[in-house]
């Protein structure tokens, strides 16, 4: 349902593709310069997610028709 | 005088009652090596139990065998607890067992392995049937209990390590004996409804019994039919169960599964750092590099052939210029003479020359030219222009006639 790690996942992937043909070196000057700054975009996004996230948590009952439906769960640390 | 003579039935009969009224015998328990086991239709057990030199027989009633938590097999060693009785019929008597241990190792410890065999034969264990884990994934199913340590643990672990996933509880009882079915029907659920993009099945520490559930044969099916991938989690590091070899990966503790399940943020934001400074020695190597080149190229005659195609350009420009005017100089000095002369003629052709030579303009009082009679009148007022000035006279006489 959440897409943010999906694009988190996809960031870090392409991240990694644009490191990988920079340091082929075959990239001229102004290809080199487009690619650092996507790269440094994806960098600050992904980030940025990681400084915004909290770690969403639910419990899962079965509703009357059996379907899943979602209720809150506290993570306290007592037993 | 006569010894009585009894009937067979009689006879044991008589055996029975003194076996069943000895306090020792109704309740006995024995240890002894299976053999000859055998299970009848009707349910019962009947076997044998020996050592180095006795034997005794065994029934155990089906009821009883029902709660067997092993399966007996020839040579194993138990202990069997239960009744000396004789069964008239055919004048044996034997233990009615009530219940069957293993000797020495335990029965669950022989569960334990009669069951991982089984399995691992069937390929359930099979590293090919191994599912990966997503490396990041967007939602995790936990199924456990949701009282103790082990899913509280869990949540902080993944909340400090990768905040950015989703996670979800399916709370089971994970010991006694509704467990094993609360935790295969949590399995299919999740699958069912494709809850998450990874399973974690587990609990916190305990005996082996309280561990039991995650021996069981249907949740170790459970698991290995699950398309989502499964991490077990059981327990503490030393402690087995058959849900770990059937898992497609095996977590020591609950703990250790938020470890396995999420990437480490630190360890990502260190990459994105190591990326970013790849990027950057790159970028400056490129620069650097096109900076030589460009001082190479500067330095070649190739670039300086343009100033000096400029120069030279130049110089021919100058000359053609100077041409051109030294042309045009002598075109205009040629046209000067041609232009002198015909201004010689045309000034000795000019009016002002010939009122030189003594002719006069004759104009009427409004400028129009007078050359003849017939233009003016006695009376008008006439201009006369001469050489070195203008008369103005009035008409007294005209005489027709020509010079």
């Amino acid at each position: 349902m959440s897409s943010k790690p999906k694009s988190f996942e996809e960031n870090m992937q392409r991240l990694e593709s644009i490191v990988r043909t920079m340091e082929r070196g075959e990239a001229s000057l102004d290809e080199s310069l487009k690619l650092f700054r996507e790269g440094t975009a994806l960098v600050e996004a992904c980030s940025k997610l990681l400084d915004d996230a909290e770690l969403q948590i639910g419990k899962i009952v079965a509703g009357a028709d059996g379907e899943p439906a979602e209720e809150a769960f506290r993570n306290d640390s007592n037993d | 005088m006569s010894q009585q003579i009894l009937t067979i039935g009689q006879i044991n009969e008589y055996i029975r009652a003194k076996l069943d009224s000895d306090v020792l015998l109704s309740g006995v328990a024995v240890r002894g090596e299976i053999s000859n086991y055998k299970i009848y239709p009707s349910g019962h057990h009947y076997f044998t139990l020996k050592d180095e030199n006795s034997a005794l027989k065994c029934v155990m009633f089906r009821g009883n065998a029902m709660r067997l938590k092993f399966r007996p097999e020839n040579g194993m060693k138990v202990i069997a607890v239960g009744k000396i009785s004789v069964y008239p019929r055919d004048g044996a008597y034997q233990l009615y067992c009530s219940t069957l241990t293993t000797d020495g190792v335990g029965d669950l410890h022989t569960a334990f392995e009669q069951l991982k065999a089984k399995l691992h034969k069937e390929g359930l264990f099979s590293p090919e049937h191994k599912k990966p884990l997503p490396p990041i994934p967007e939602k995790i199913c936990i199924i456990t209990s949701e009282a103790g340590a082990a899913v509280h643990d869990m949540l902080r672990i993944m909340a400090a390590r990768f905040p950015l996933t989703k996670v979800l509880l399916l709370p089971v009882r994970v010991q006694g004996s509704e467990a094993p079915g609360e935790i295969v029907s949590a399995i299919h659920y999740a699958n069912q409804y494709k809850l998450a993009d990874v399973l974690i099945v587990g609990r916190g520490g305990g005996s082996i019994e309280d561990l039991w559930a995650f021996n069981d044969e249907q949740v170790a099916r459970a698991i290995f039919a699950s398309e989502i991938p499964v991490i077990s989690a059981v327990g503490h590091e030393p402690d087995v169960t058959i849900s770990d070899y059937v898992a497609d990966v095996r977590a020591a503790t609950p703990s250790n599964a938020a470890e396995l399940v999420v990437p480490d943020q630190n360890s990502l934001r260190q990459s994105m750092d190591k990326s970013y400074q790849l990027m950057i020695s790159v970028l400056s190597r490129k620069l650097q590099s096109e900076r030589r080149q460009l001082n190479i190229l500067k330095s070649s005659s190739a670039l300086q052939g343009p100033t000096q195609y400029v120069h030279r350009q130049r110089q021919q420009l100058h000359l053609l210029t100077a041409k051109l005017i030294s042309a045009s100089q002598q075109i205009v000095s040629k046209k000067k003479q041609d232009f002198i002369a015909k201004t010689a003629k045309l000034d000795a052709m000019s009016p002002l020359k010939v009122i030189s030579r003594g002719y006069a303009v004759v104009e009427a009082d409004d400028g129009d030219l007078i050359s003849s009679i017939k233009q003016t009148g006695v009376g008008n007022n006439i201009q006369v222009f001469l050489t070195d000035g203008t008369i103005h006279s009035t008409v007294t006489e005209i005489l027709e006639g020509s010079l």
